[in-house]
């Protein structure tokens, strides 16, 4: 179940369109400059990028029902090159609109109730979510209606549009933090109250980029109620007080560092004790109206007596597989929660075919209640997935090279599309993933290795969050060319931590050899059942900086 | 920059004098810095005249509003199109504050902010010479509903349903 427009979501959103297609008509006809279209695009999510221009289209918190996702299909179809690439903030991006097409794009986002307002730009970008959001059985409230909520308040908010920088909330409402919180510049986590009531632990100043920081907790406990004034008095304080000076030092995670966590709550409750009280005032009634939308499914009981998972598996070993490395649990009995790994050999990380996107619709009408998730890793789940469906959606998933069992192993990586399509990037990202997919394809081998997040950029601004991955790989660029600098032992999850640098940087060709000589000392020294991140934290970085640069790091 | 004043959707002629600091005051409305303000703000309001004062747009809003008790204009600085800061000088100074003078944009002001600019209390800007007026006039109109509370509407698209549904 999900959130609905209604007649003022419609209007909303068709007036952006009509202002934006009025603004590319000015720009097409030279009465605006690029300089004056740029902050203009960008509100709609439309970067001029090393060959094209890119539309990043919202998926609010990650969830598309099946009518949106077909129409992501036709959109890669009719207007760019057939394929859709999947974000770490839960977007889906084209790279390759023609610029007098998009406002048709728009027009058709909005005709299935989406749009790219907000995806760019110095605003409130994008709220993501935990993707087992509703379904996680270490839930304790399902984040999605405050998302809604925050969204709807967010939107073309006419004091915080013109940030010193970008802004980037998420929200978990389980135990376990799979929304990355920490590294957010707001991070909301659901947590019990004092009295019964659920509510808001705030953390604020998180974020990756030049300057990598773990988020403060600068209130352990928001009420419900308080959510939108006290995200106004955030937002206050970092607009008026935020570094305008140097776009790389301006985000709120610079002030809150600068201030100091304790000062920075203090401006923050003095500027909320002002309006508290008033109109934002999020009602108990408005709660209630937004998290109908998002009520369980009608669980079949019987769901949980549809299947002999043993038999199955011993009968085919593929299908074995990939039940044990992409289907999770789920909190309901004979559910589960199945991944699509976006992941195969040769893609980049995150790429899906408009064909694909169509089979994956169908699926989840056949089989998930119609809706799908986008995931900050870049794959998709089925989320609510009986029993009786995981054989067939195997099949299917397989015959279109969406089964790669892969999820939360070494090849389920994080990459940013680097060098090939980004004009910022230092070094080529894709490449090296895939020269790492094709060393690592052996699925014996993959699944020995456990659990292990590598994270790709291919430049500091740190779109493929090296920083927090168990394994970091940053690109850069020296003499010219690409080289590879690894770092070690971050994590995006409750445990966040910021990797730290391995030793001097690699060339190109021998990065894939050195990850590997990595993953062999780690197999070496493990503990039994040990991740790599464990193992890491327990023994340290020598280790490692011995097996990838042998003598040469005495 | 030659500029026009732009307040309830026309054009006019700007009945303030802007004075340098150490200029004598001439008849009519006058318009001065707030160091000038604070220094005579006794003796400018003694005139019985209107009185407006020009702030930088990294003042302390909410810190200096009890001290502005009296202007009847506030000229507030958007000094390069990405600069916002005056947005929530102009809220703090309509809705925490309640100040009832004109509010007027000056520098940097893109036809594409205006709207919001007229949401965060806003109500007159000065716009370049150049500018095509029927243009910044529609810019007005472009949203006709606003999902949150600003100045200009203190009821949130969420409140309105509300009270259709219980109507």
């Amino acid at each position: 179940m999900m959130y609905q427009y209604d007649s003022i979501d419609h209007q909303i959103v068709q007036q952006r369109v009509d202002q934006f297609r009025h603004q590319v008509d000015r720009r097409l006809a030279g009465e605006l400059s690029e300089d004056e279209f740029r902050p203009l695009r960008l509100m709609n999510g439309l970067y001029l990028q090393r060959h094209a221009y890119m539309l990043r289209v919202a998926i609010p918190y990650g969830l598309v029902n099946t009518r949106q996702m077909r129409m992501l299909a036709h959109i890669a179809r009719e207007y760019d090159k057939d394929y859709g690439h999947f974000t770490t903030r839960q977007n889906i991006q084209y790279n390759w609109p023609p610029l007098r097409r998009v406002p048709d794009i728009l027009q058709d986002l909005a005709s299935v109730e989406m749009h790219a307002i907000q995806t760019s730009g110095n605003c409130i970008r994008n709220i993501s979510a935990d993707h087992l959001a509703g379904v996680a059985a270490d839930e304790i409230e399902d984040p999605r209606p405050y998302c809604e909520i925050l969204r709807q308040w967010s939107s073309f908010h006419p004091e915080f549009s013109y940030l010193p920088r970008k802004f980037k909330i998420a929200f978990t409402g389980a135990r376990k933090d799979r929304a990355a919180v920490a590294v957010h510049d707001i991070g909301f986590r659901v947590v019990e109250g004092p009295d019964g009531e659920n509510g808001f632990e705030v953390i604020v100043g998180g974020g990756l980029g030049r300057t990598p920081v773990i988020g403060e907790v600068i209130r352990p406990f928001l009420p419900k109620r308080d959510l939108l004034s006290y995200t106004e008095a955030i937002m206050r304080v970092y607009n008026l007080h935020g570094n305008r000076d140097n776009m790389y030092k301006a985000r709120i995670k610079i002030l809150v560092r600068s201030l100091g966590p304790e000062e920075f709550g203090r401006q923050v409750e003095e500027t909320w004790e002002r309006i508290k009280d008033g109109v934002l005032v999020l009602e108990q009634a408005e709660i209630d109206r937004v998290r109908a939308f998002f009520a369980p499914e009608s669980y079949d009981e019987a769901a949980a007596q549809n299947f002999d998972h043993e038999a199955a598996a011993h009968t085919n070993p593929a299908f074995a597989r990939w039940l044990g490395q992409n289907v999770k649990a789920h909190k309901e009995a004979g559910y589960n929660v199945v991944f699509v790994s976006l992941k195969a050999p040769g893609v980049p990380s995150g790429d899906i075919t408009s064909t694909q996107m169509e089979l994956v619709a169908d699926l989840a009408d056949q089989f998930s209640f119609g809706e799908i998730r986008a995931t900050h890793d870049q794959n998709l789940v089925l989320a609510d997935v009986p029993n009786a469906g995981l054989f067939p959606i195997w099949q299917a998933l397989q015959a279109a090279a969406l089964a790669t069992p892969n999820i939360g192993t070494l090849t389920d990586l994080i990459c940013c599309p680097g060098l090939d399509f980004c004009s910022l990037a230092n070094s080529g990202s894709i490449g090296v993933a895939n020269a790492i997919t094709d060393r690592f394809e052996d699925f014996d081998y993959l699944h020995d290795l456990g659990e292990l997040r590598l994270k790709m950029s291919g430049c500091i601004n740190a779109c493929g969050h090296h920083h927090v991955g168990h394994i970091g790989i940053l690109g850069i660029s020296k003499n010219g060319e690409e080289w590879y600098q690894i770092m070690l032992g971050g994590s995006a999850e409750d445990d966040a931590s910021l990797g730290k640098w391995l030793g001097p940087a690699i060339p190109k060709d021998d990065i894939v050899d050195a990850i590997s000589r990595l993953l062999v000392a780690y197999v070496d020294v493990r503990l039994p059942e040990e991740r790599f991140l464990d193992c890491y934290r327990r023994i340290g970085r020598e280790p490692f900086k011995e097996a990838v640069y042998g003598d040469a790091a005495a | 920059m030659a500029t026009l004043l732009l307040k309830e959707r026309r054009i006019i002629a700007d009945p303030y004098t802007e004075l340098a600091d150490d200029a004598p005051l001439p008849d009519g409305p006058v318009l001065v810095s707030f160091p000038r303000w604070l220094d005579e703000h006794e003796v400018l309001l003694g005139r019985g005249v209107d009185v407006g004062v020009r702030l930088p747009n990294d003042a302390d809003a909410d810190v200096l509003a009890p001290a502005l008790l009296g202007a009847s204009l506030l000229v507030l600085d958007f000094p390069g199109p990405k600069d916002g800061r005056a947005f929530s000088q102009a809220r703090i100074f309509r809705d925490l504050h309640g100040f009832e003078g004109e509010i007027r944009a000056t520098g940097t002001i893109l036809r594409d902010q205006i709207f919001y600019m007229h949401r965060c209390g806003f109500d007159a800007f000065e716009i370049s010479e150049d500018a095509n007026l029927a243009d910044i006039l529609a810019a007005f109109e472009e949203f006709t509903i606003a999902y949150q509370a600003a100045a200009d509407d203190h009821i949130p698209a969420y409140r309105r349903r509300h009270l259709q549904t219980e109507a």
